[in-house]
């Protein structure tokens, strides 16, 4: 991503400060790798807490050894299909762009397949038809937005509003009720004691971090960073902003399946406000708002905290709204620490530049 | 450069082809043929107040919220006043919120119709909407969620929430007497926490628990969709592994919340749902779920406010009654629904 090492500098440049450039080189943890790998550490330590909250609030529950395994499954499931959207939208963030309307395209897709004359071809239809539904308008956010010049924020407002109008319209504002048994099984099934849709959610996150990490398209996904480097770096950004925004798409068409399997149901006003579930566990998992920068890994453990907190307000009998304050402090530390850290990095340049000149 | 064009424009064609195919196939799909249910109507008989008289003009608003409830309600409205010849019903969309709805429904005051039927999204919010009417010598019939300001609506009809909480802590505290357990462990699956009918709800629940002894163990608040019902019923049953009873609030989310029964296999306790869908009382019927009754809240309310608007706007009153005019206010009771009354319900269930 950012492969600007100052190690190339000093040849030109006095050797004002050796011993910070002999310092960034020096390891790794404290490079460019090792603050995500710190970040981590953190939401770990964050997690840990939160489960000895648990641990001390309700002893009774965590001493069944049984219970707590159920529990952790259960907190995985919770997080799986906000996890999987929330890998779309890591995305679309580093990208330099915001999905505003993944909670819409889930509902679209979750009607789109649960419509009668969808459930009469069976599973396959209806998969076909959630993940074809989702893709398509993904490929409708990502051409409004890379061929149409709109910003993001509007196209996708623009699309939440659409697509939840238009999944009101299919449905006839009616819950649909999944009769189909493979759909439904896709919730209440377990393979080794462990649910598939755990597996799932585990399966798109390795596709994501490979496909992040691993690939071409993605060591270019920063492009959100600075797009006029990338273009002239010989990207294809306009290309390359339409798949991420197809990429977010195809999550929520598989998020849509999920969740209808969850609910053996789906309506025009499901996944409510899923665009701020995602979009804050990508915050809180270390991913810039300005784009650029973000982990996969860091997305996943922000859900898996945000779902952490609601099991733990459940097995409390807290209410609903103590939870949401709790979810927005934690949401304004984590734009805090990366106010912080980003304040540092803009003071590190300035200093790089300092010297050369 | 020309082979290479070439074969781009060959992938455009089958990248293109596949994508119309795939649209074709999935527009295919939203045909969405079901059975409809029938409206809550009361056919009109001959006779006495049925008999046509002066026409009148209703103007409607209800949100347009995605919620089987709602969608009821609207279309009850205009199935009752498509069976009286002397009524034009005037709907408006409502929009997604009070300040829509206020927006809509001035253009609906500006086209002066004769009574003005109104579901609001927030009695309290719409309150001066009421007045402004009632003012223009409009009369207002407020359905189910009240006005505060009694000038503001010449009639209002509405479910008993309270009543509903009443009707299923009854029904749950009896049952458990009967069955003997001690101690009982009650959870509580609420509907959207911050609406007063909410409140209401979950008011007369505990009151009535209280009476007997009992108290909610664990209460969790959802958001009438069933997605939401699945979730908050997944917390439940994480903080209390023994339940013996369970009410939730409405039965749109209960199918999200039988769901979660099923995935998580429990079925040691009994549930009591809220305002009467179809399939509920199809559930409590067949008794092969965990579901065992529900306490109604039904939509026909729509098809008998019209009925009213109707019979306020001919100033006639009801022939039951002895007085002129229509009462003021009207509150439903909540019937408790159970396998051996289900199915005479089962063509008010929506």
């Amino acid at each position: 991503m950012t492969e600007t090492t100052p190690t190339t500098l000093p040849a030109q440049s006095p050797p004002a400060d050796p011993a910070g450039t002999a310092k960034a080189r020096l390891s790794w943890w404290r490079g460019d790798g090792g603050e995500g790998a710190k970040r981590n550490l953190g939401l770990l330590a964050t997690l840990a807490v939160l489960v000895v909250i648990g641990v001390l609030t309700r002893p009774d529950l965590y001493g069944d050894a049984s219970w707590v395994w159920g529990n952790t499954l259960t907190i995985l499931k919770l997080a799986s299909v906000v996890g999987v959207v929330t890998v779309g939208m890591t995305f679309v963030i580093i990208g330099g762009g915001i999905d505003l309307s993944v909670g819409a395209i889930v509902a679209l897709a979750g009607v789109w397949c649960t419509t009668v004359a969808t459930q009469s071809y069976g599973a396959g239809g209806m998969i076909f038809s959630a993940l074809t539904v989702g893709l398509a308008v993904g490929v409708v956010n990502g051409l409004l937005i890379s061929y149409g010049r709109l910003v993001p924020f509007i196209a996708t407002l623009a699309m939440m509003v659409a697509a939840r109008g238009l999944a009101a319209e299919i449905s006839d504002k009616q819950t649909q009720v999944s009769n189909n048994q493979f759909i439904n099984g896709i919730a209440s099934t377990d393979v080794l004691g462990i649910p598939l849709l755990v597996y799932i959610l585990a399966a798109v996150v390795l596709a994501g971090w490979v496909l992040l990490n691993r690939t071409t398209f993605g060591r270019t996904v920063a492009v959100g960073g600075n797009p006029e480097a990338a273009r002239l770096a010989g990207i294809n950004v306009r290309r390359h902003t339409l798949l991420l925004y197809a990429l977010s798409g195809l999550c929520c068409g598989i998020a849509a399946i999920m969740l209808t399997a969850q609910a053996t149901s789906a309506q025009a006003a499901m996944a409510n406000l899923y665009e701020l579930d995602a979009i804050a566990a990508a915050i809180i998992g270390g991913t810039l708002l300005s784009g650029g920068r973000g982990t996969i890994i860091g997305s996943l453990l922000g859900v898996v905290i945000f779902s952490t907190i609601t099991n733990l307000f459940a097995i409390n009998g807290l209410s609903t709204e103590a939870q949401n304050m709790v979810k927005g402090g934690i949401i304004v530390a984590a734009v805090l620490v990366q106010q912080v850290q980003f304040g540092s990095l803009t003071q590190f340049l300035a200093r790089n530049r300092a010297t050369t000149t | 450069m020309t082979t290479q064009g070439r074969d781009l424009s060959r992938r455009r064609l089958l990248f293109g082809g596949a994508a119309l195919g795939a649209g074709a196939l999935l527009a295919g799909c939203t045909s969405n043929e079901q059975a409809p249910t029938a409206a809550q109507t009361k056919a009109a008989a001959t006779g006495g107040n049925n008999e046509p008289g002066k026409k009148v003009t209703i103007g409607f608003s209800a949100p347009a919220a995605d919620h089987g409830w709602i969608a009821a309600i609207t279309n009850n409205a205009k199935a009752q006043a498509g069976a009286y010849p002397d009524v034009e019903l005037k709907s408006v969309e409502a929009g997604a919120d009070a300040a829509a709805q206020r927006a809509a429904l001035s253009t609906l005051l500006s086209q002066k119709p004769d009574v003005i039927v109104l579901l609001p999204h927030d009695g309290k919010e719409l309150n001066a909407f009421g007045l402004e009417a009632m003012k223009a010598g409009i009369p207002v019939v407020n359905l189910d969620r009240a006005f505060p300001d009694a000038k503001a609506y010449r009639l209002q009809i509405k479910g008993d929430n309270y009543g509903m909480g009443v009707a299923a802590a009854t029904f749950i505290a009896e049952q458990l007497k009967a069955k003997g357990v001690s101690n009982p462990v009650i959870g509580e699956i609420a509907g959207i926490d911050s609406l007063e009918l909410t409140q209401e709800r979950s008011k007369g629940f505990a009151d009535t628990l209280a009476q007997y002894g009992l108290k909610v163990a664990n209460r969790r608040a959802a958001e009438f969709t069933a997605d939401s019902g699945q979730q908050a019923a997944t917390g439940l049953f994480q903080a209390l592994p023994r339940i013996d009873a369970v009410w939730n609030h409405d039965d749109d989310q209960g199918i999200g919340v039988l769901a979660a029964v099923n995935q998580a296999n429990r079925k040691e306790f009994l549930m009591v749902g809220g305002a009467g869908s179809k399939k509920a009382m199809e559930d409590i019927k067949a008794d092969n779920t965990v579901l065992k009754a529900t306490v109604t809240y039904s939509p026909s309310m729509a098809s008998s406010a019209i009925s009213l608007a109707r019979l306020i706007g001919q100033g006639k009153g009801m022939s039951d009654l002895v007085e002129l005019q229509v009462p003021k206010e009207i509150v439903l009771a909540s019937e408790t629904i159970t396998k051996e009354n289900a199915s005479d319900y089962l063509k008010l269930g929506f």
